[in-house]
C-alpha cells in the first residue's frame, strides 16, 4: 500500500472532502489498494441508510434525489450522493449530468455529490458503487443516495448496494401489464409517480395497487405508493417518511434478503 | 497526474451570469465523444460552486467557459482557489469570447490553455491529454 493511500484514509476519517474525493477515485479506478481502504475503514461503517433510487431515463430521478436531499437536510440530516450515468459503449467518454439538478446543494458542507461512469458495467451502477457508498459511510453521512442510471427492466445492480428502494414512474409509464412483468417492478420498496402533475398518475396508482394486491407475497400490499411533483417539491416529505417507515420496519430489505440468498452478487463483499 | 487508462474526468463550467452555453454544450458532448468523462455544471455558477464541485468530483480538468467579458476576473479566481484547496496538479483551461490580448495574462495566471470558438475539439483533447 502507498504511504498516501493510509494519509487519504485517516484524511478523510478525519473530514476531509477533497481525501474522500481522491480515495473514491482510487476505488472507481479499481486501484491496487482499494482491498486495504476498505479493511481501514471496515470499523467506521453502519451510521449510514442507503436508499436507492432508480428508474427510466427522464422520469425525474435526480430532480427528486434532490427534493428529497433538501427534506434531509431539514432534519439534520447529512448526505452523500452517488449519482451515475452510462459510459459510452462506443469510445468509453460520459456526460455526467445529474449534478446539474442538484445545484441548491453545490455549497452546503454536509452535502457531498459524486457522479460517476458505469465503465462497461451492466445493471445499471458501475462495478465500485458498492464500495464508493461504503466510503460515504464511514466519512459520517447519515444518508447515502444512489441514483441509478436510467435503467429499464432488468438492470437491477441497484438490489447489491441499497437498503431500500424507490422507483420513480412518470404517469405514462405504462399499463397493468407492464407492472406484471418481473425485474424492476418486483424489487422496488417504494412506488413513485412522478410529474404528477402531468398525465394520468391516479390511473398508474391504481394499476399498481392492484398489480400489488394480485400478488402471492402479501407484504407486497403494504409497498408504498406515492405520488410526487419533484420539481414542485410536492409528495416529497411524503417519500422521506415512506422511507423513514421502510427503514424501521419488517419490509424494507426483505426482498434483498432473497435475492442475496439465492446468488451472491459478484462484487459484495 | 495522469491515472493510466482510466478516463480522463472533466468539468466544463460556466461562472458568471452569462448565459450562453452553447459552446460549454459542443464541448462537454465533444470531450464525451474523446472518451472522456464530463461533468457539465450548467450556467450562472459562483467560483465557489465550481470549486468545490472540483473537489468533490476529483476531475483532472477544469474548463471554464466565459463569453461575457468576466474572464480576467473568473478564471484566475478560480485557478487560485483550486490551489488553495490543495488541487494544485488540477489542468485550468478556458474559452469562449477572449481578446487575443489578455490570453499572456491569463497564462500567467495558471489558465493554461484558451480556446476560442472554431477550435477543433481534437485539439483541445489533445492539449488535455499533453497537459494532465
Amino acid at each position: 500500500m502507498e504511504a498516501n493511500t493510509e494519509e487519504l484514509v485517516k484524511g478523510m476519517l478525519g473530514g476531509s472532502v477533497v481525501c474522500l474525493a481522491k480515495l473514491i477515485t482510487q476505488v472507481e479506478n479499481d486501484g491496487a489498494d482499494v482491498p486495504e481502504i476498505m479493511k481501514m475503514i471496515a470499523p467506521h461503517l453502519g451510521r449510514a441508510y442507503y436508499v436507492g433510487i432508480t428508474g427510466a431515463p427522464g422520469v425525474g430521478k435526480s430532480t427528486l434525489t434532490d427534493a428529497l436531499v433538501a427534506i434531509a437536510r431539514g432534519k439534520g440530516l447529512s448526505v452523500g450522493i452517488v449519482a451515475a450515468d452510462p459510459s459510452s459503449p462506443l469510445h468509453g467518454g460520459a456526460v455526467l449530468g445529474d449534478r446539474i439538478r442538484m445545484e441548491q446543494h453545490f455549497l452546503d458542507k454536509e452535502v457531498f455529490i459524486r457522479s460517476m461512469a458505469t465503465r462497461g458495467n451492466y445493471g445499471g451502477l458501475p462495478r465500485s458503487t458498492g464500495n464508493v457508498v461504503k466510503l460515504l459511510d464511514a466519512f459520517g453521512k447519515d444518508m447515502v443516495i444512489v441514483e441509478t442510471v436510467g435503467v429499464g427492466q432488468t438492470e437491477l445492480g441497484i438490489t447489491e448496494v441499497a437498503d431500500a428502494i424507490v422507483l420513480v414512474l412518470s404517469p405514462e409509464s405504462g399499463d397493468s401489464i407492464q407492472f406484471m412483468k418481473a425485474g424492476i417492478m418486483e424489487v422496488a420498496d417504494v412506488l413513485v409517480v412522478n410529474k404528477a402533475d402531468h398525465g394520468n398518475p391516479e390511473g398508474i396508482v391504481f394499476e399498481l395497487k392492484t398489480m400489488l394486491r394480485m400478488s402471492a407475497d402479501s407484504s407486497r400490499e403494504e409497498t408504498a405508493i406515492l405520488m410526487t411533483q419533484a420539481l414542485n417539491r410536492i409528495g416529497i416529505e411524503e417519500l422521506y417518511q415512506a422511507l423513514e417507515k421502510c427503514r424501521q420496519g419488517k419490509k424494507c430489505g426483505q426482498l434483498l434478503g432473497q435475492l442475496a440468498n439465492k446468488e451472491q452478487p459478484a462484487h459484495k463483499e | 497526474m495522469k491515472k493510466t487508462g482510466k478516463p480522463i474526468r472533466v468539468l466544463i463550467a460556466k461562472p458568471g451570469l452569462d448565459g450562453h452555453d452553447r459552446g460549454a454544450k459542443m464541448l462537454t458532448l465533444g470531450l464525451r465523444d474523446e472518451g472522456m468523462e464530463v461533468i457539465y455544471t450548467g450556467i450562472r455558477q459562483t467560483s465557489e460552486s465550481i470549486v468545490e464541485t472540483a473537489v468533490q468530483e476529483d476531475v483532472d480538468v477544469v474548463g471554464l467557459s466565459s463569453l461575457s467579458g468576466a474572464h480576467n476576473y473568473y478564471f484566475p479566481e478560480i485557478a487560485d482557489m483550486l490551489k488553495g484547496k490543495g488541487l494544485n496538479q488540477v489542468l485550468v483551461i478556458g474559452g469562449g469570447i477572449i481578446p487575443p490580448d489578455d490570453v499572456a495574462s491569463l497564462k500567467e495566471k495558471g489558465i493554461k490553455g484558451i480556446f476560442g470558438p472554431g477550435t477543433p475539439i481534437k485539439e483541445v483533447a489533445t492539449f488535455i491529454r499533453e497537459n494532465i
